[in-house]
């Protein structure tokens, strides 16, 4: 069974439809990419499964989501406890104005997940699974907003990686980053994929070639493929999807 | 016209109209600087009123000083607190924008209205008296419009993603507001109650009918007692008591001053610290 499987869902801000009868299953411990063309709804499902679109006011949905089999959008849903289990990271590279021992701290204070002495190891240990922890061991305590924009996008993911999820979620990750950058990142997703299930949203198809197992093609608020991203990219099913992936529009 | 005249002209204009609003300012300042330099001594800052319009004005200071304290003590807290319920908590609906019509209806009250309702609740209702703690009250409600306009505006202008980050990380409403929101506002906050400082400080009418003492040359003893306050020894020494040397007005007009500014100066070195701390 997938990790995130969602039934009929139906998104509406106001009385605009975004996202139309959306069904799909996510696997565990692979990466999903959502590819399509600007507006098609593609982070508006992406901002579904950790709610994040509960922030806006005048939303409404229809359909369930289920991870690991339980509908998050029942009544009596853990906000705090799925948002733990399902990391986000954001376009832009947003850490807090704190230092860099402090932007991964805080997910373990919040929670109050460790020991005070525990958290200097736990930061180490996140810092180290993007590869970060190198080059910025003799400044932990300095502005995280030195870092260029690549190295804050890792240190989101580890501040990310810090709460322990399940599921990370992220939204157009790389598209603020050069192509050299772009590639760290990618790379990373690979290492992190044995570990986690991860769900990605980018309008770049060659990234969603180059690191999803598998692919949905979305087109105005339709999932209008799902599949094997191999098999999207060399046999696409729809008409749609084949006239974006070579390019007709988009 | 050539253009290029054209807005040689409206640069002109512009930059005489700029001028014109700081003319009033540095005149002000002048005027008092000069004539009421001449009354300050030490002596003046430092001992009582011997009699109406002679010795010094330390009571006033004190309780000019003590009043602003105060209501900012009460004022700050229950703006701040309030700023933040309507910025973050409370949702759009009738009772929301009575409360925002109130504040911004609040704050055009004239001030002698302010007075005497002061008089009305906390003076006579609540038996207060006419003392410190009335007077600190009624400054309140008069400050309290600036401080959480000042607040709500604050907290709005911290980006939305900061907000979405920390939700995103599984932290609750109150943790996002306590950790990344309120340290990024702060500022703003701050600017918010050095206006309330400069209000509290320089108003009569306020405290004409609950606090202010006419005469009273020794301190405060408790929150009950009434106070001297400098704007409105001010006001009675250049209008109630006859004979007394015009430079004493400026005298004290210059004290006031430069209480206000030593006060903003202190609340603007903090709001210097924090920012060059907190950078985004």
């Amino acid at each position: 069974m997938g990790k995130i499987i969602a039934k009929n869902l139906d998104f509406y801000y106001k009385d605009f439809q975004a996202l139309k009868n959306i069904n799909l299953e996510i696997s565990e411990k692979k990466i999903t990419a959502i590819i399509g063309p600007s507006g098609c709804g593609k982070s508006t499902l992406l901002r579904c499964f950790n709610r994040m679109n509960d922030l806006i006011e005048g939303i409404r949905l229809e359909g369930e989501i289920l991870i690991d089999g339980v509908n998050i959008y029942r009544d009596d849903s853990d906000l705090l406890f799925l948002r733990k289990k399902v990391g986000m990271v954001f376009q832009r590279p947003n850490p807090f104005a704190l230092s860099i021992y402090e932007n991964i701290a805080f997910g373990l204070k919040i929670h109050n997940m460790a020991k005070r002495k525990e958290i200097p190891k736990i930061v180490e240990d996140c810092l180290n699974s993007v590869h970060l922890l190198d080059e910025v061991r003799d400044r932990l305590n300095t502005s995280a907003l030195k870092l260029s924009l690549e190295q804050k996008q890792r240190l989101c993911i580890a501040r990310t990686l810090a709460v322990k999820p399940e599921v990370i979620l992220m939204d157009e990750p790389c598209s603020a980053l050069d192509p050299l950058a772009t590639l760290k990142i990618e790379e990373l997703m690979q290492e992190l994929r044995k570990d986690y299930t991860i769900v990605i949203v980018t309008h770049n198809m060659q990234q969603a070639a180059r690191v999803s197992d598998e692919t949905g093609f979305m087109l105005l608020g339709e999932l209008v493929e799902f599949g094997k991203t191999q098999d999207i990219f060399t046999r696409p099913g729809d008409k749609r999807t084949e006239d974006y992936i070579t390019g007709r529009f988009g | 016209m050539n253009p290029k005249r054209r807005q040689k002209i409206v640069f002109s204009l512009l930059f005489i109209s700029s001028l014109l609003v700081i003319t009033p300012i540095f005149l002000i300042f002048f005027f008092i600087f000069k004539e009421g330099i001449k009354v300050i001594s030490w002596e003046f800052l430092t001992t009582s009123p011997a009699r109406m319009g002679g010795g010094g004005v330390f009571p006033a200071i004190v309780g000019t000083l003590y009043l602003t304290l105060g209501t900012v003590l009460i004022s700050v807290p229950l703006g701040v607190l309030a700023g933040i319920y309507l910025s973050e908590y409370a949702k759009e609906n009738l009772l929301t924008r009575l409360v925002k019509l109130a504040i911004i209806n609040l704050a055009g009250v004239p001030s002698i209205v302010y007075g005497l309702f002061g008089l009305g609740l906390f003076v006579i209702f609540l038996r207060f008296g006419a003392s410190l703690l009335s007077g600190c009250f009624t400054l309140s409600i008069m400050v309290l419009p600036i401080v959480i306009t000042a607040t709500k505006e604050a907290l709005n202008n911290v980006p939305q993603s900061f907000r979405e980050v920390s939700l995103s990380l599984g932290a609750t409403k109150w943790q996002t507001i306590r950790y990344c929101v309120l340290p990024y506002a702060f500022g703003g906050i701050l600017t918010g109650v050095i206006l309330s400082i400069g209000r509290a400080s320089g108003e009569t009418a306020p405290i004409l009918f609950t606090a202010a003492a006419f005469y009273l040359p020794h301190l405060p003893r408790s929150i009950f007692d009434q106070v001297m306050a400098l704007p409105y020894h001010l006001y009675v020494v250049a209008t109630q008591v006859p004979g007394v040397e015009r430079r004493v007005s400026y005298g004290i007009c210059l004290v006031l001053v430069v209480l206000v500014i030593l006060i903003d100066l202190i609340a603007l070195i903090t709001r210097y610290q924090i920012r060059k701390k907190k950078l985004w």
